[in-house]
């Protein structure tokens, strides 16, 4: 059976961890190569980095972490951030990445989707959505991190990005994101029952129960967090541990 | 010194990267010379089994790879594995390298996500060298949509997805292949390219 996957996310400007990243033994706080490299070290099943740099100089940066990180980290690597075009997404997975993570580009230019799928197969095209609740199992999707509302109907443009050929979303709740309460479940539910393609959970994990609930109330297949993570106030393997005694099958 | 085959097919760069972390020298190669001369082999790929079969007959490997097969350890990963086989029926009716008698097919598990994509827990059928000190618990990370169906003898490691999914596999000498990327499956695939490298060593 496949392990439920616990997955930490870094955001990452001009090659430098920005949500401060505080572990013990590790000599420079904000290198993301040190951060994924202790990650990897508690259990990660897979290490997200989001590059939330403007700049194209900043582009290249984001590069070399990736080359440097696959050097020493041993699990599957995501980039996302910034990648707007074919030759992103190639430089990208070039530079060691095995998934690349599309979000307010792919909202705009659907067919990045498709044309990804094609040329490099659709196991390494993850589609990054914001979405926000308007009303009772409604809800719909924002791009530009949050702030532009585009008036579309989550549940149909997951059903898009299935037929475009995206092997997986990760699904990150406007409403719950920052508050701590757990994933927002019955948005969770909703896409989860409506595509067949993997759907990674993320957004509102403030304890140690909320991902085993994610994964119990939910068929999600991997829960992901940042700053809960980078500030240790729970390890990956506490969260592992919990999901066990639950019976949930990780790794 | 260990020779990956360079023959177009992607993401070879994380097999030569665990390679360097391990120390062990390595060498991203579509020379037959180099081929021969290596201590072993490593056949990676990702994409599907018709191209890939195509671009070694057009790098002229192929006859190579099958001799040296027999002569020294010899590691098929992922798309690598499937081309060990006789045949594959990946679009079309395709013949392999036929190192490991079986065939390649989808997976067929309609309630299921396809590709099978993740961690999933090794389950042994029959003692291998590259299994070496490895626990009852081990998981290791795949990317398919199609498997190997092959006879018990050859079968080293499943895990289950729906049904047995095949997960590594040997002749019976030394040559072997695993579905799974070893190169991404932490340190169990760590492990495990580590006892691979230690059979070449121990035939220095």
């Amino acid at each position: 059976m496949l392990a439920k996957r616990i997955i930490p996310c870094l955001d990452v400007r001009d090659g430098r961890v920005v949500k401060g990243v505080n572990f013990e033994g590790i000599k420079e706080v904000g290198d993301p190569v040190e951060c994924a490299y202790e990650y990897n070290l508690q259990g990660a099943d897979e290490i997200v980095f989001y590059d939330i740099t403007a700049s194209h100089e900043g582009r290249g940066v984001m590069l070399d972490v990736v080359r440097e990180t696959a050097k020493r980290v041993f699990v599957p690597l995501t980039v996302g951030g910034g990648i707007k075009t074919v030759d992103d997404i190639r430089n990208t997975l070039r530079a060691g990445a095995d998934k690349v993570s599309v979000n307010s580009q792919a909202v705009q230019n659907p067919e990045l989707i498709r044309q990804g799928a094609d040329i490099f197969g659709s196991q390494c095209i993850c589609v990054g959505i914001d979405a926000k609740k308007v009303s009772d199992n409604k809800w719909t999707v924002f791009i530009n991190g949050g702030r532009i509302d585009m008036k579309l109907d989550l549940i149909d443009w997951v059903k898009q990005i299935e037929q475009l050929g995206a092997g997986e979303i990760c699904l990150n709740s406007i409403d719950t994101d920052g508050v701590r309460g757990g994933f927002d479940l019955p948005m969770l539910k909703a896409v989860v029952n409506a595509v067949k393609i993997p759907v990674i959970a993320s957004g509102g994990a403030g304890k140690l129960s909320d991902f085993a609930e994610a994964f119990i109330e939910t068929n999600c297949s991997a829960a992901l967090a940042a700053s809960l993570f980078h500030f240790r106030e729970l390890a990956i393997d506490d969260v592992k541990n919990d999901c066990r005694q639950k019976g949930i099958v990780v790794r | 010194m260990i020779a990956i085959v360079d023959y177009g097919a992607g993401n070879i760069f994380s097999v030569k990267n665990a390679l360097d972390y391990l120390g062990v020298e390595n060498s991203l190669t579509k020379s037959a010379a180099e081929i021969q001369s290596a201590d072993a082999i490593i056949l990676p790929g990702v994409g599907a089994f018709p191209w890939a079969m195509g671009k070694l007959c057009e790098s002229g490997l192929v006859d190579t790879l099958k001799a040296e097969a027999k002569k020294k350890p010899f590691l098929g990963i992922c798309l690598g594995m499937q081309l060990l086989f006789d045949k594959s029926y990946e679009f079309e009716e395709c013949n392999g390298l036929g190192l490991i008698s079986g065939y390649v097919d989808k997976i067929d598990e309609p309630n299921l996500v396809i590709p099978h994509m993740g961690w999933n827990k090794l389950v042994y059928n029959h003692d291998c060298p590259l299994l070496e000190g490895l626990s009852d618990d081990e998981y290791v990370y795949f990317v398919h949509s199609y498997k190997a169906f092959c006879e018990d003898k050859n079968l080293c490691a499943y895990v289950d997805y729906g049904s047995p999914v095949t997960a590594l596999v040997s002749d019976g000498n030394l040559c072997f292949g695993s579905q799974f990327h070893p190169e991404k499956s932490g340190k169990t695939g760590l492990k495990i390219l580590e006892n691979f490298v230690g059979l070449a060593k121990e035939r220095i």
